[in-house]
Parts: structure tokens; C-alpha cells; sequence
């Protein structure tokens, strides 16, 4: 039976689950404890986020204290994936890939294809990312088009609650290593979430409004933002319709494609930085794939090339808004040859 | 412990297998040496001939429970892992029958059915990987090891160093070997290391740090089966630092102009085939025919794994797409 509750509380749901079931899962993160011989409470932030609180007393020896050492421990998860584990680490914030990307890119990613279809790595790495929080340059980044790069990888970034409980559980049930991203602005968001424990396919985009006149394909916080825009731009009488991509590996090109067919018309909205991002490559699929069915230029709204700054009036107009977003739609809308 | 103390400790059967598994390393460099240089096998080769003791001397004392990792450096490990010889072969060649199917090379056999979980293209790349897989022999109580081997190279990378300081936190299972073999390709570890000995650094880390004449199979075993010992009974983890010389250049081609006459010298007068020679057949241990009869079959072994994988199949356009994911 589905209640409301949160997306912080949607993946401790998926990972107290996905532990009851199976005692394989194991969980590895800073701050998950506080340390063994600390003189305060243990599981006393149950990680900076919060979102692992409660599993610590809950499984003995299955939730992992780590130093801060994000190369020694996800790679330890790594290993440990390939050694019978379904661990899932937590990288505090994705920004922090800068310090232990060999273990995930050159490591976990590669080995299957490296060792000749030997290698299972069921590894799950959860990560915040995301604008927001006037957190600055180094806490901020939406790098999921970094990951979504690397063959070898699987990338989700749910958008719900209920997304973000059905895809971890995918994630940690799936035998290939996964990226997980959450977005920060998006932890106290409240949804219906069943009780039971459900996992949604990878590679399965959802259309969260439909609409005949321009097509929106988004991901992330950003189907938060389009939805807004679309509700404002119905008012007007432009109908759109809004994909969220789910995963961006693999990529329900489908489902994009087929929407097209029918309006005509794409714009494409992502937090990330606009070079080689999903903006791109769903522009690059349409135009190569839909190019027939379109009717006007494509169109992104995206993220400037810039750091993502702190101030407050600096970090609200880096990130796409909903203004942003119909000013886009309504241009590709009224686009005449 | 004694030196002759300690080889009575080993059976005739273990030291007939180390002195087999010491010689099929040897012969396996020896020949892709010679075999690289008719340009039939593509890429980078690293040999690690020379430094037998410390992957035979290691890995005897290891069963199924146990993994390691390995380097760019990798076959000697792969084969005192247990790794297929020929199917090593075939993967330098390139061969679809080759280890990986002809997709990773020298540089990436793994045989994760037999706890070697690859050589590795990173330096660096092995040791966090290891207190993963150390990880979950202690959670699932198998009394399991999970062995890093790395260069002087990697033992001034970060992973490294954060993968002993976790294996301690973690009182993991976990034996780090620190392999110097005196330079990082061209750089002398005497330069590029700055403390005196790799093995100092344990101390930093609340480990024991034990330094080993690498081209003693008997020292090697003796520390090794000590630190390996410890670690099953929840003792937690060792640094052990191999001293010793590699026979080859860093890759196959390389000139060696960074050093003149170690190699000859440790050839003929440190050899670890060598002395296990001598001192087992000092003792009477093994005889002389023990050791030629040995040196006959693996140099036929050898022999047949060049042949098998000059004949074999090269991987088709149908393989390129295949074995990215598990499922996608």
C-alpha cells in the first residue's frame, strides 16, 4: 500500500529492503556511524545526508564506517562486488569523483569486458549532486553526463520518491555496477510510495505529462522544473509533453523518438553543463534518428559554462527555471520556416 | 625460525610444486621475450622474470578462499595463482581462446574463478580492490586473504597508502606486497621513495612492515606464511617489501639506459631458481634430476602454449559488441 513519504525515506526504505532480502548488501559510506569508539551516539548522523540513519543498529556489521579515503573505500566496494558482495557505497557528494574516479571508471567499468565476460560486479554507488544549496563550485555538480560516457556503467537519477526507491532496488538487485544520483534539493520532496518492495526497469523513460504540441525531455530535479513550465504554458495553449529520461544508461531512445514523431518539436532541459551532456545527446539522437518528424530547431536549456557559483542571485539564475524553460518552449512552439 | 628449520617445514611435494611454479614463470618471460621480439605480439609486455620468489613465495602459502591483485606486472601472479598457462599465452596473443577472449592483454589477465582478480594497467589500481575482497571474507567468515601486490612505483600513490590505512581501520585480512624491484620504469625508487624502505611506511599505518631479500623463496614463504597466518585469526593486516631486481626492462623494448650491470650480477649471483637450487639439493632434499626433470616439462609446456596460441583463432567483429554488461 502506497503512503507519503520522502525521497530521503524512499531509499532507506530500498536499502533496509534490499538488506532484509539479502544478506549479501552491505553499505559504506563516511559519517555512517561516527566510528567505532566514539563517546556520542552511534549512527548518529546515519551519513551527512541522513539517508542511511536507522540501518546501523538495525544490521549488525553490514553498515560500514569509512575514513575519508573515497579511493580506498569505493574500491573497496568494488572488490568486494566482485567477491560475492552487493555492496552499496555512498560518495558523498559526486563532486568528489575527482578523488577515486580510476576505481569506477577504469576498475568496476571495465572489468566484464576486460576479463572476457568473467568479471560480475554488483556494485551500487549513491551520490548527491546538484545546484541548490548555495554549496559552490565543489558540492554542486551534476556529473552524471561524466559517468553516462563510460561503457560498462549503468546511470540513474530519479526524479520521485517512487522512482527512487523502484531503481535503487534495481540497482542493488542489477550485476553490473550503477551510479546512483540523488539530487539534494530533492530529499524532502513527499510522494506516494508503496510499502512492499517493487524494482523499475532500467532503460524505461517515463512520461510524466503528455502533450501534442512540443516535447520535453528532462531528467532529475529538472522534470520537477519542466512540469511547472508545462502547467504554466497549457494556460497559454501550448500542450507539452514531458520525458523523464529515468537512466541515462541505457537510454530509452525509444520513447524520446516516439514522442517527437508526434510533436515536431524537442526541447531538452538538464542541470549539467551544456557540452557533451544529455542536452547534446538527445539533440544528437532526435537530429539523427527524428529528423524527418521536426518541424523547428532544437532547442536545450541547460546550465552556463561556468563553476556553479555561490551567491544566491549567482546560483539562481545558473540553474534552469521554469521561465527559462517555457521562453524555450514557446520559441520552438512559434518557429516558422 | 631457522633457514633449515623452516625448510623442513615444507614437504618434498611443496617444494617440488614451488620450484615448478618459480620455473614456469621463468620459462613463460623468457619466451615472450624472445617471442616479442619477432613482432608477432601485440602491445606492451612488462616481464617479470626475476622476481619469482616473491609470487610463488607468496601465493604458496594460499588456497581458494584467497584473491589477489596484481600489476602491470602481472603473469608471474597469474601463474603462481594458478592461472592457465596456455590460456595466458593465447591472451598475449591476442586470441579469442586467450584468458579474457583476446580483450584485455598482458596487462588485464584476471581468472576470477581462481581469486586473481587481474592484472591491473593502473598503478595503483590493485590495493583498494583487495580490502574489498578481504572485506567479504571476513563478513562471510571464510577465513579468507586478499593479497595486493604492487611496484615501488605504486607505493607512493595515494590508493595505496588509503588502502593500508582502511585495511587497518577495518582490521581487514589484508597483505600488501610491496614488490621493489629498484625503479618505477626508468626511476630509481631510491629516489622516487622517500623514506629508506617501503616497509617503514607500515609503521604509519599500524601495521607490521617486514623487509624481504625478494630472491629467497624461503624468506619469502617464512614472512608471508607468518602474515598470512595472522591475518586468518583476525590479526589483521602486513606490509611486506620485496627487495630484489628485475631481469628485463620495464616494458619489452626498453633500452635500460637508467642502469648497467644489476642484472647480471643478481643473474649470476642472487638467482632465486638458482639458490633454491642449491640449498635443496645441499640438503638433499630434491636431486638434481628432480630439478631437470622439471625444467623439461615446463620448458615443453611452454613450448605448447606458444604453439596452441600462434594456431588459435583471433576474435571476430561478432566479439567487439559482447560482454560490456551483464545485461543492458
Amino acid at each position: 500500500m502506497a503512503r507519503t513519504i520522502t525521497y530521503r525515506e524512499a531509499i532507506n526504505e530500498a536499502l533496509a529492503q534490499e538488506m532484509e532480502r539479502d544478506e549479501s548488501v552491505i553499505v559504506m559510506g563516511e559519517d555512517n556511524a561516527g566510528g567505532e569508539g566514539s563517546p556520542g551516539e552511534m549512527d548518529a548522523w546515519g551519513g551527512v545526508l541522513g539517508v542511511t540513519k536507522g540501518l546501523y543498529h538495525r544490521f549488525p556489521g553490514r553498515v560500514l564506517d569509512t575514513p575519508i579515503s573515497e579511493s580506498a573505500f569505493i574500491g573497496a566496494a568494488i572488490g568486494a562486488a566482485t567477491a560475492g558482495m552487493r555492496p552499496v557505497a555512498e560518495l558523498m557528494f559526486v563532486d568528489f569523483m575527482g578523488v577515486c574516479f580510476d576505481q569506477i571508471y577504469n576498475q568496476a567499468a571495465k572489468f566484464r569486458y576486460m576479463f572476457g565476460g568473467k568479471a560480475v560486479t554488483p556494485v551500487v554507488i549513491r551520490t548527491m549532486y546538484g545546484a541548490g544549496l548555495r554549496a559552490a563550485a565543489q558540492h554542486s555538480q551534476c556529473l552524471y553526463p561524466l559517468f553516462t560516457h563510460i561503457p560498462g556503467l549503468k546511470v540513474v537519477v530519479p526524479a520521485t520518491p517512487y522512482d527512487a526507491k523502484g531503481l535503487l532496488t534495481q540497482a542493488i538487485r542489477d550485476d553490473d555496477p550503477v551510479m546512483f544520483f540523488e539530487h539534494k534539493a530533492l530529499y524532502d520532496l513527499a510522494g506516494p510510495v508503496p510499502e512492499e518492495g517493487y524494482a523499475l526497469p532500467f532503460g524505461e523513460a517515463n512520461v510524466v505529462r503528455e502533450g501534442g504540441d512540443v516535447t520535453i525531455v528532462t531528467l532529475g530535479r529538472m522534470v520537477h522544473t519542466s512540469l511547472e513550465a508545462a502547467g504554466q504554458l497549457a494556460g497559454a495553449g501550448v500542450q507539452c509533453e514531458v520525458i523523464d529520461l529515468r537512466t541515462t544508461s541505457p537510454l530509452d531512445e525509444d520513447t524520446v523518438l516516439e514522442s517527437v514523431e508526434g510533436t515536431g518539436r524537442l526541447v531538452v532541459v538538464d542541470e549539467a553543463h551544456p557540452r557533451c551532456s544529455m542536452a547534446t545527446d538527445i539533440s544528437a539522437l532526435v537530429a539523427r534518428k527524428a529528423f524527418g518528424a521536426l518541424r523547428a530547431p532544437i532547442e536545450t536549456v541547460t546550465a552556463p559554462h561556468t563553476p556553479v557559483p555561490f551567491s544566491n542571485t549567482l546560483e539562481d539564475l545558473y540553474v534552469p527555471d521554469a521561465q527559462r524553460i517555457a521562453n524555450a518552449v514557446k520559441a520552438v512552439a512559434e518557429w516558422t520556416r | 625460525m631457522t633457514e633449515t628449520a623452516e625448510r623442513k617445514a615444507l614437504t618434498r611435494e611443496q617444494l617440488l610444486s614451488a620450484y615448478r611454479i618459480m620455473r614456469a614463470i621463468r620459462e613463460f618471460e623468457e619466451r615472450v621475450h624472445a617471442e616479442f621480439a619477432t613482432g608477432e605480439i601485440p602491445g606492451f609486455v612488462h616481464l617479470y622474470a626475476g622476481e619469482e620468489a616473491s609470487a610463488v613465495g607468496v601465493c604458496s602459502n594460499l588456497d581458494d578462499r584467497d584473491t589477489i591483485a596484481s600489476t602491470h606486472r602481472g603473469h608471474g601472479h597469474c601463474i603462481a595463482k594458478g592461472v592457465d598457462v596456455g590460456e595466458m599465452m593465447a591472451e598475449i596473443y591476442g586470441r579469442k581462446t586467450g584468458s579474457c577472449h583476446g580483450k584485455g592483454g598482458s596487462m588485464h589477465i584476471a581468472d576470477l574463478s581462481k581469486g586473481m582478480l587481474g592484472a591491473n594497467g593502473i598503478v595503483g589500481g590493485g590495493p583498494p580492490l583487495i580490502c574489498g575482497t578481504a572485506l567479504a571474507a571476513k563478513i562471510k567468515g571464510t577465513g579468507g586473504v586478499g593479497v595486493a601486490f604492487f611496484g615501488d612505483g605504486a607505493s607512493n600513490q595515494g590508493t595505496t597508502l588509503e588502502a593500508m590505512n582502511l585495511a587497518s581501520v577495518w582490521n581487514l585480512p589484508a597483505i600488501f606486497v610491496a614488490e621493489n624491484n629498484g625503479y618505477a620504469e626508468t626511476t630509481s625508487s631510491t629516489w622516487s621513495v622517500a623514506s629508506d624502505n617501503i616497509a617503514d611506511r607500515a609503521a604509519g599505518f599500524g601495521m607490521p612492515g617486514v623487509i624481504i631479500d625478494g630472491f629467497d623463496f624461503f624468506a619469502v614463504h617464512e614472512a608471508a606464511s607468518e602474515a598470512i597466518a595472522r591475518a586468518r585469526e583476525g590479526g589483521g593486516p602486513t606490509l611486506l617489501e620485496m627487495k630484489f631486481t628485475r631481469y628485463f626492462g620495464h616494458f619489452e623494448g626498453d633500452q635500460q639506459t637508467y642502469r648497467a650491470g644489476e642484472v647480471e650480477h643478481a643473474r649470476a649471483e642472487l638467482d632465486c631458481l638458482k639458490r633454491f637450487a642449491a640449498r635443496t639439493t645441499e640438503t638433499g632434499e630434491l636431486t638434481q634430476s628432480d630439478l631437470d626433470a622439471i625444467d623439461a616439462e615446463v620448458a615443453a609446456a611452454t613450448d605448447r602454449a606458444v604453439m596452441e596460441a600462434k594456431a588459435a583463432p583471433l576474435p571476430t567483429e561478432a566479439d567487439l559488441l559482447t560482454d560490456v554488461y551483464v545485461r543492458y
